[in-house]
């Protein structure tokens, strides 16, 4: 492999080396402190603290609402996808400019806004307490802070693929009397399922792992609205080092098994 | 495809009009409510909330953290993505997974990781105390937790982008004795700036904003340790809502800003390439 490209190009050891030298020292041995840490605990301890019931209650609830928050996104990502490259309209280039907010709005600022919008006195929750349903500080305040925060993932995953998608085959699949339902199923969504599927552990992994955006509008309440960040949090604020440090490996775990779903996903599209 | 429909494509605006619903609901409406709430005791209130010496210094202490954080992940982004896309090693798959280590973990876990080796409970702790260096709780901490969260963001940027572009018109200068900056600068550059100024954007709206890792190992003092989104938090819990929307709304104008310079980048690029 070395022979047959032999580096003409400079600067190999240079580039290398800086890359290795910084990507160490600021976030591999920062990471390993994680598992250097636990191996002073005996595994007992570690399970113990994992498997408290609040701590699995936080983990489940963080793996909901993520996942329902991604599978919103995913539905809304590709239709705000479709509408953004296939029609034309008025007002079309601010919509597609809207989409990068919750990447550009600070998560803090967005998630006192979120808070104070779904409170019960705030402009849209107000209208859901008159029926009775509660958003800030329950389980579906934390979904919506976090479809907010996943939306620009799914929908900047399937545009570039439905971009360079050629409308024939759908026009084809038209002419040829395929309802448009069963055209999209066919043509379409094939073409963009590698792209949605990115798309949706991006968001899915952001959602485990946000907090800015979600801890006002939980309320940190055990066993009602404490997703794993926020107990991590406690922990810390409790000094309780080893504690975090255990909940957090778990969802570093979690994180990891994501990342590794993208990248197999991505080497399997690569190579067809 | 669509305009040989003459008659009216109910199925297309019904889809237009869910997409501009939800994006108006979960996305122009939280802008609204920033600007309305900052607004809502009188111009007065929200300039006090602004000028106010805890609000400034935490600004100052914000601009000084993305200032560093964007100099540090550009210097490494340029390198990084110049070592991945121009050469082939072994564990180049590995590394460039490892870069994007910072997208999946949770900022909160990026915190926690650095008082694990910088706090008190850390093996660094030691050296960098033997030094007089407070690293948690102080601005060191700051720094470094934004710049582990931003770390891939430009790196992400430029390895596309260099990947595509190949490497033979490199390889052509190199062979007829081009030095390693002059290739940078006469072909490579000209090929990643856009590429390079979007990362660069990205990478300042989420240091600016970057709050959980930093709210871990900052220690919340105020005027000394507290980044203005912190400083909102601080705010907001105190009930002191329309300072923490006035000093919000302050983040809004420069997210707005940076949107604008994101559109206006890309169109650009598209323009050019």
């Amino acid at each position: 492999m070395f022979r047959k490209n032999p580096k003409v190009i400079p600067g190999f050891g240079l580039s290398l080396g800086i890359t290795l030298t910084m990507l160490s020292l600021i976030v591999l041995i920062p990471l390993l402190s994680v598992f250097i840490v636990m191996a002073g605990y005996s595994f007992g301890e570690f399970w113990s603290t994992v498997t408290n019931k609040m701590v699995l209650y936080a983990y489940r609830l963080s793996l909901v609402c993520s996942l329902v928050a991604a599978l919103i996104n995913c539905v809304f990502g590709v239709a705000l996808a479709w509408v953004l490259t296939r029609y034309r309209f008025a007002g079309r280039g601010l919509l597609d400019g809207l989409i990068e907010l919750p990447f550009a709005l600070p998560t803090a600022v967005a998630g006192i806004a979120l808070t104070t919008i779904y409170s019960d006195q705030g402009s849209i929750g107000r209208l859901f307490a008159k029926i009775g349903v509660k958003i800030s500080y329950t389980p579906i305040g934390i979904t919506i802070a976090l479809v907010f925060i996943g939306i620009p993932f799914v929908v900047r995953s399937i545009q570039p693929v439905l971009e360079k998608l050629d409308p024939q085959y759908e026009e084809a699949a038209l002419v040829f009397g395929a309802s448009k339902a069963k055209t999209f199923l066919r043509v379409v969504f094939p073409e963009i399922l590698p792209a949605l599927l990115t798309g949706f552990g991006l968001a899915f992994a952001r959602g485990l792992g946000e907090y800015g955006s979600v801890v006002f509008i939980a309320g940190n309440i055990p066993y009602q609205t404490q997703i794993a960040p926020l107990l991590i949090m406690g922990k810390l604020e409790q000094f309780n080092y080893a504690g975090g440090t255990a909940i957090a490996l778990v969802m570093v775990v979690f994180s990891f098994v994501i990342l590794f779903g993208i990248n197999v996903i991505q080497r399997v599209v690569d190579k067809a | 495809m669509n305009d040989g429909n003459a008659k009216f494509d109910v199925g297309k605006w019904a889809l237009i009009g869910a997409c501009v619903l939800f994006v108006f609901i979960m996305l122009v409406v939280p802008l609204i409510t920033v600007v309305a709430y900052a607004l809502r005791q009188g111009f007065a209130v929200f300039r006090d909330a602004i000028l106010d010496r805890y609000a400034i210094a935490a600004l100052q202490l914000t601009l000084f953290t993305t200032v560093v954080c964007v100099a540090v992940n550009t210097f490494f982004g340029l390198f990084a993505s110049w070592a991945i896309t121009k050469f082939s090693f072994p564990g180049k798959g590995v590394l460039s997974t490892l870069i994007d280590i910072p997208f999946s973990i949770s900022p909160v876990i990026a915190g926690l990781v650095l008082i694990l080796v910088f706090g008190r409970i850390g093996w660094a702790y030691g050296f960098f105390e033997s030094l007089g260096v407070k690293v948690v709780f102080a601005t060191p901490g700051i720094v470094l937790a934004t710049i582990f969260v931003t770390f891939p963001f430009i790196c992400r940027e430029l390895i596309p982008l260099m990947q595509s572009q190949g490497s033979e018109e490199e390889e052509a200068a190199a062979l007829m004795g081009a030095g390693g900056l002059a290739i940078y600068r006469k072909i490579t550059f000209p090929h990643i700036k856009w590429g390079l100024l979007y990362g660069l954007i990205l990478c300042t709206a989420r240091a600016l904003g970057e709050f959980g890792a930093v709210s871990v190992v900052s220690g919340h003092l105020r005027g000394k340790t507290n980044t203005l989104p912190l400083h909102i938090e601080i705010l907001f819990n105190e009930f002191k809502l329309t300072a923490a929307f006035a000093v919000s709304s302050v983040l809004v104008v420069l997210a707005v800003v940076i949107l604008i310079l994101k559109n206006i980048v890309l169109h650009r690029s598209k323009g050019e390439v």
